[in-house]
């Protein structure tokens, strides 16, 4: 059980022992909060008592009366603004007038209390005023993590983007002041090293742009009828010419009459990105097969491939933006880390899931499920 | 104070960063010996101890160079260390992540970014080996 702090600064003795009789026996809960709350109070008869307990205690509510003999109630809900404290404030007034409730409302008070109150009426103030300061928390928490991801991502990302450019450099350096001598062929391997970080750093740029593309989401306009079939069959033709290179035989198994309601290009970008992964981990003679079928909630598509495959700790960290798993047998793959949490966020558009099989040295199979 | 004839351990998972480093390096006279990880680098380290070493910050972990670092400091406390990124002080990022304590329980002895002249990196080694 949480024990919220409440503070009630009123100069009328009975309303501050009313208060804490009421609260002292009170419980608040709502399902969005992580445990039942109840309340201790500390009562202050003036402004300037207020004030200090205000600092010593960092109460988590306020209850506070306009006519004190001191100081003025509104003056301390001013000291809590000014010092930007997270208190929730309550004007507890016998009548409150237009002019102080504006004052008040604009000063960042939560509700007003009529006084005299009934137990009841202090009560649902309080339900509500805990409402509000859980859901503020939760809010104030899931922005603060928003933010740690974004961080998160463009350290990662700068790191990936000055990378390539260093090596470049580097090299086009060695070249300019002729550190190997003069003959040219001894550069020979610098320039194809350095034409090959040029064509790493497209492929980010690429990939950057799709990222970048979803994150502005709302292509709802864009959205027809797509025959998965057709899509698929794209995006054999745009790899085969890798698949090639290591003689890896692609198998499509799909129905021709399968079709979803999306961005076309969404669907592409989901088969480029699983196949061309398909192959890129893949060996020699490998074979990879998609599969496109009709079930009883929606879609699935599944790719699998016989490739190196991944452990399965490695595999519980791939839908992440730029991870890459390294080890000897990646180290010559050359890729952002960006595909599979491209992938993921599409299919979270869709509101689809996916998921990955794997064994290492045995393959791999990427299952995404659209439901329709 | 010269860094010739010294042995340089260099450890990065970039390939070419730690081709041109090696070449840099040869140049100026000094054995280099290299690792692509910090899993390689604590293998060699059994059986070598370098006059210095250059760890890159990001490799299989993001902080692969501090834990790398801590764990050479002391295994060979004497032997200097520098720590090279390619994520710049002033883009915000890596570094301000640590607060000062993380970096006394670091203790690498310089950090450097990546790309920077190469008389300029010759002036550190030569300030750092002994
Ligand atoms: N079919 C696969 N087989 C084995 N490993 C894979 C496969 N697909 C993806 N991976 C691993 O997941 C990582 C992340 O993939 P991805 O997000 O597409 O980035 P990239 O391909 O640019 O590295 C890859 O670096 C690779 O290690
Ligand atoms: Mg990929």
């Amino acid at each position: 059980m949480e024990a919220l702090k409440v503070l009630v600064v009123d100069d009328e003795a009975g309303i501050r022992s009313g208060v804490t009789r009421i609260l002292s026996k009170h419980v608040v809960s709502y399902p969005f909060m992580d445990e039942d709350c109840n309340f201790v109070c500390f009562e202050a008869a003036s402004g300037e008592e207020g004030i200090t307990i205000i600092d010593a205690e960092m109460p988590d509510i306020v209850l506070l009366d306009n006519k004190l003999p001191g100081i003025k109630g509104l003056e301390v809900l001013e000291y809590i603004r000014q010092k930007n404290y997270n208190i929730m404030v309550a004007m507890i007034t016998s009548y409150a007038s237009l002019e102080i409730a504006l004052k008040a409302t604009s000063d960042g008070a939560y509700d007003f209390i009529p006084k005299p109150f009934t137990p009841q009426e202090l009560k649902s103030s309080i339900d509500n005023i805990t409402k509000q300061l859980f859901l503020r928390r939760i809010s104030s928490k899931m922005k603060q993590e928003g933010k740690k991801i974004r961080y998160q991502f463009l350290s990662v990302l700068s790191h990936e983007l000055k990378a390539p450019l260093n090596a470049i450099e580097g090299y086009l350096n060695i070249m300019k002041e002729k550190q190997a001598g003069i003959d040219i062929t001894a550069y020979d391997s610098m320039i194809e090293r350095a034409l090959e970080r040029v064509e790493g750093m497209r492929n980010l740029t690429m990939d950057l742009l799709d990222f970048t593309k979803i994150r502005l989401d709302n292509r709802r306009d864009k959205v027809k009828m797509v025959n998965l079939r057709q899509t698929a069959k794209m995006s054999v033709s745009t790899v085969k010419p890798y698949a090639i290179q290591k003689n890896i035989s692609i198998k499509l198994e799909a129905d021709d009459k399968i079709e979803f309601e999306a961005d076309p290009y969404d669907m592409e970008i989901i088969f480029n990105n699983l196949l061309s992964n398909a192959v890129k981990y893949n060996r020699d003679n490998g074979i990879v097969t998609v599969g496109i079928s009709k079930e009883k909630d929606g879609i699935v598509i599944l790719v699998s491939d016989n490739g190196i495959g991944m452990t399965e700790e490695e595999a519980s960290q791939l839908f992440k933006e730029f991870v890459r798993i390294r080890n000897d047998k990646t180290k010559n793959i050359s890729g952002s880390g960006l595909g599979l949490s491209i992938v993921r966020k599409i299919t979270d558009i869709y509101h689809g899931k996916i998921s990955v099989t794997s064994k290492p040295d045995e393959g791999t199979t990427f299952r995404v499920e659209l439901p329709v | 104070m010269s860094i010739e004839g010294k042995t340089i351990l260099i450890v990065d998972d970039d390939y070419d960063y730690l081709f041109q480093l090696k070449f840099q390096l040869e140049q100026w006279g000094c054995k280099v010996v290299t690792a692509e990880s910090q899993r390689e680098a604590e293998e060699l380290l059994h059986t070598l101890k370098p006059d210095l070493a250059i760890l890159d910050l990001m490799m299989e972990n993001e902080d692969s160079g501090f834990v790398l670092s801590y764990k050479m400091k002391k295994k060979y406390p004497d032997v200097p260390i520098i720590i090279s990124t390619a994520v710049s002080s002033e883009t915000g990022m890596s570094f301000n992540r640590y607060s000062e304590e993380d970096k006394n329980w670091i203790k690498a002895d310089t950090y450097l970014e990546k790309g920077i002249r190469p008389e300029h990196l010759k002036n550190e080694l030569e300030k750092l080996i002994p």
